[in-house]
């Protein structure tokens, strides 16, 4: 017989967890005993537990494994809400233990007691409430296996004091079974031969892919599919990385401030695609808009509820991405020939990417465009980006091309600012060896900064790239663009000397204010202090703005380009 | 009813575990679908309940509302019932003043709707009615709307016809 808190414990070696992203508190005293104990479960103490779950959701993104958040009661669970909720909209992998008031005490206003259940359900996949420390093993299992399969996401287990005290015979389960919860994985055969058709008659098709694909690990099978058909790719914010950025068949992001022949081939295309993404409000403008065009629609994806949502589709597939595309390659791999019209598409397309509407005018202040491109070039393209969420958001995704899948790191769904930096330190625990930079502004950054200080605990180097314009950058380009200009608190004063903070917390701080101090400082951050963590303070260009942009409720076609103004 | 906002009958089986209601009440109230009516009880089985959500809305919103439900991970299983043939049932107690010519003509309008006086007092009588909806809709209608004291309609359970089974 062991504890609770051991069991928990014990529950975690099992699933391989390496470590766990937490902060302790009196409800999870017991667990943080047990985890004293041991050393095969690593803890990393943030410094507020909404840090906590953003690592261990970075974790999750940036690897195949369960990113795994320890925190206590009451304002430990209210603190990782924003986390979880950022993680759901996402569908990232993750479990949160959270520790409760012992049962008898539950319902009594105890102290730093709440509804746990209740506060988390509308933002969780799942959530339990252990009310027996028989059930304490097996509820964990189903909260790994939960979290991990099908649509992936967060999943609650909120064990109570005393249930963490009691003594229990130990028997974690190999597999388990739900009666109630059985994810599809195999497509349905029949609607996928009817897809393969479809791409056979596509004349303007169009391959549309979003987080789905990186979730899944498809983005090999997605590339070798791509290939075969000789179809444009354009990723979602969140399904960046799932195909090369630097391959001719990429015609970039699509949607808000996609590129102009991304928005246009997926605006004026016969089929599209769509594998792993939802036609959200971000990416498809206007739906009405949208509708105008006569086109068919092939949608693959996990969860039935993303099918058909907001637009209407001909061809769904309901199943596992990697799974239905091995599917489609067998199905291709007979006389398939992509329609000889794909030609004169292709034409039309490098004519829209003649537009080159990423083009941006050098000024006497740092560009923030030009930034993000010395920053892949410095890092060769093998950075892992963690972003925080505003302008830097969009330039990041707009101007270093990844190649490579699960190394773009950011809140794409709920749009949480103040996740750069605890993301870092999730991607470093996952993958210690990687570069890391942190694209943030001087906004977002200060939501999180605490953790330079866990940072320091632990030596992550995380090269923190701040594109400091004084402003929070993207309510400035609505303000401007939407609001004549009445800049309405989107002013930044009184900033810190990012510098001396840095210093302060034991790290490097550097402030570049010209132009060609960029790449000298970017390579003197990534050689030098390659160990460190550095503060890299860019001053950028007060009025620079994200284009090309579809304003809110028009077209996909209807872009504002940075050369009409 | 206008015909893009069509009157459904939701059934639902479901794990009766805590909270789980909260679960089904909560998904309907954050993407903004109706309820008018929720019925909840286990069934022989008492590890599952079955639930009956009267709701409306388009054939769009029908299936993002099975869609997200099947989408729970306590939902073992989701049919919109008035799809395909089903009796539905709803249960009414009213509460009913019964004085003076009253008395009589209260009696008479529940014998006329099939109903059954259940409760009686020197003022009032207790009138339990069952059938679809719209019959107790129409009960309601026929009375005197001066004499109803109190009205408490269980909402709407159903179930399919012939060899339409809801069951795990």
């Amino acid at each position: 017989m062991i504890s609770g808190a051991e069991i928990v414990i014990r529950c975690l070696q099992e699933e391989k967890v390496d470590c766990v992203f937490g902060y302790p508190g009196g409800s999870v005293l017991h667990i943080y005993d047990a985890l004293f104990k041991q050393e095969q479960v690593k803890h990393i103490l943030v410094r507020h537990e909404q840090a906590a779950v953003h690592a261990a959701d970075a974790y999750s993104r940036s690897s195949q494994k369960v990113g795994v958040a320890l925190v206590t009661s009451g304002p430990g669970v209210t603190n990782t809400v924003t986390g979880i909720a950022t993680a759901y909209m996402d569908s990232i992998p993750m479990v949160v233990l959270c520790g409760q008031v012992p049962t008898f005490y539950i319902g009594q206003d105890a102290f730093q007691e709440c509804d746990t259940v209740g506060i988390t359900r509308p933002c969780v996949k799942h959530n339990f409430l252990v009310k027996d420390v028989k059930d304490l093993a097996i509820t964990i299992k189903k909260a790994f296996h939960i979290a991990a399969t099908g649509r992936p996401g967060p999943v609650v287990v909120d064990i109570p004091k005393d249930i963490t005290a009691q003594m229990c015979e130990f028997d974690y389960p190999k597999n388990i079974q739900m009666r109630s919860y059985n994810p599809v994985v195999k497509g349905h055969l029949g609607q996928i031969k009817k897809a393969v058709q479809l791409l056979q008659e596509a004349k303007r098709p169009v391959i549309y892919t979003g987080g789905g694909v990186i979730l899944s690990d498809a983005a090999e099978k997605l590339t070798q599919l791509a290939r075969k058909l000789n179809f444009p790719v354009t990723n979602t914010l969140m399904g960046l990385g799932g195909y090369p950025a630097t391959d001719r068949q990429f015609v970039g992001m699509l949607g808000m401030h996609g590129t102009f022949e991304a928005n246009n081939a997926m605006h004026f295309a016969d089929v599209i695609l769509a594998i792993g993404a939802r036609f959200d409000d971000r990416v498809i403008g206007n739906p009405e808009h949208f509708g105008e065009e006569r086109r068919r629609v092939i949608h693959i994806d996990i969860d039935p509820s993303s099918i058909s949502k907001r637009v209407k589709v001909d061809v769904p597939i309901v199943g596992n991405v990697p799974d239905v595309l091995d599917e489609i390659l067998k199905l291709l791999d007979g006389n398939f020939k992509t329609d000889p019209e794909v030609a004169n598409w292709w034409r039309q397309i490098d004519e829209w990417r003649g537009r080159d509407s990423l083009r941006y005018k050098q000024a006497e202040h740092i560009m923030p465009q030009f930034v993000m491109e010395k920053l892949y070039e410095v890092t060769k393209g093998e950075a892992f980006i963690t972003s925080d969420v505003g302008q830097h958001q969009m330039f990041a995704a707009q101007y270093y091309k990844f190649d490579k899948p699960r190394r773009w790191i950011n809140s794409g769904g709920l749009g949480t600012m103040g996740v750069g930096l605890p993301y870092g330190m999730g991607v470093l625990m996952a993958n210690p060896d990687a570069q890391v930079a942190c694209v943030t502004g001087e906004g977002s950054i200060q939501m999180c900064i605490q953790e330079l200080s866990t940072c320091k605990q632990y030596g992550f180097p995380i090269k923190i790239i701040n594109l400091n314009n004084g402003m929070l950058g993207m309510v400035r380009q609505w303000q401007e663009m939407f609001y004549s200009k009445r800049y309405s608190q989107s002013y930044v004063t009184s900033l810190p000397d990012f510098v001396k903070l840095a210093e302060a917390y034991g790290h490097v701080g550097m402030k570049i204010e010209k132009p060609e101090d960029v790449e000298p400082a970017l390579r003197k951050a990534f050689t030098e202090h390659k160990d460190d963590l550095v503060f890299m303070d860019f001053i950028i260009d007060p009025v620079a703005n994200v284009f090309p942009m579809v304003a809110a409720g028009k077209g996909l076609t209807e872009m504002i380009l940075a050369e009409d103004l | 009813m206008d015909e893009k906002k069509m009157r459904h009958i939701i059934s639902i089986l479901i794990e009766n575990e805590s909270g789980a209601l909260s679960r089904v009440a909560g998904l309907f109230s954050a993407r903004g679908y109706n309820i008018e009516s929720l019925t909840v009880a286990p069934t022989e089985d008492p590890s599952l309940s079955r639930m009956t959500i009267l709701t409306s809305g388009s054939d769009e919103v029908l299936e993002q509302i099975t869609k997200q439900l099947n989408k729970l991970v306590d939902v073992v299983k989701v049919v919109d019932l008035s799809e395909a043939a089903h009796v539905e049932r709803e249960l009414m107690l009213i509460k009913v003043r019964a004085t003076g010519k009253d008395r009589e003509e209260m009696k008479r309008m529940a014998d006329i709707f099939r109903g059954r006086i259940i409760d009686v007092t020197e003022s009032t009588y207790v009138i339990e009615l069952t059938g679809a909806s719209s019959k107790l809709d129409s009960f309601i209608a026929a009375l005197d709307a001066g004499l109803i004291l109190e009205t408490v309609r269980t909402g709407v359970c159903g179930i399919g016809r012939g060899d339409r089974i809801l069951k795990v």
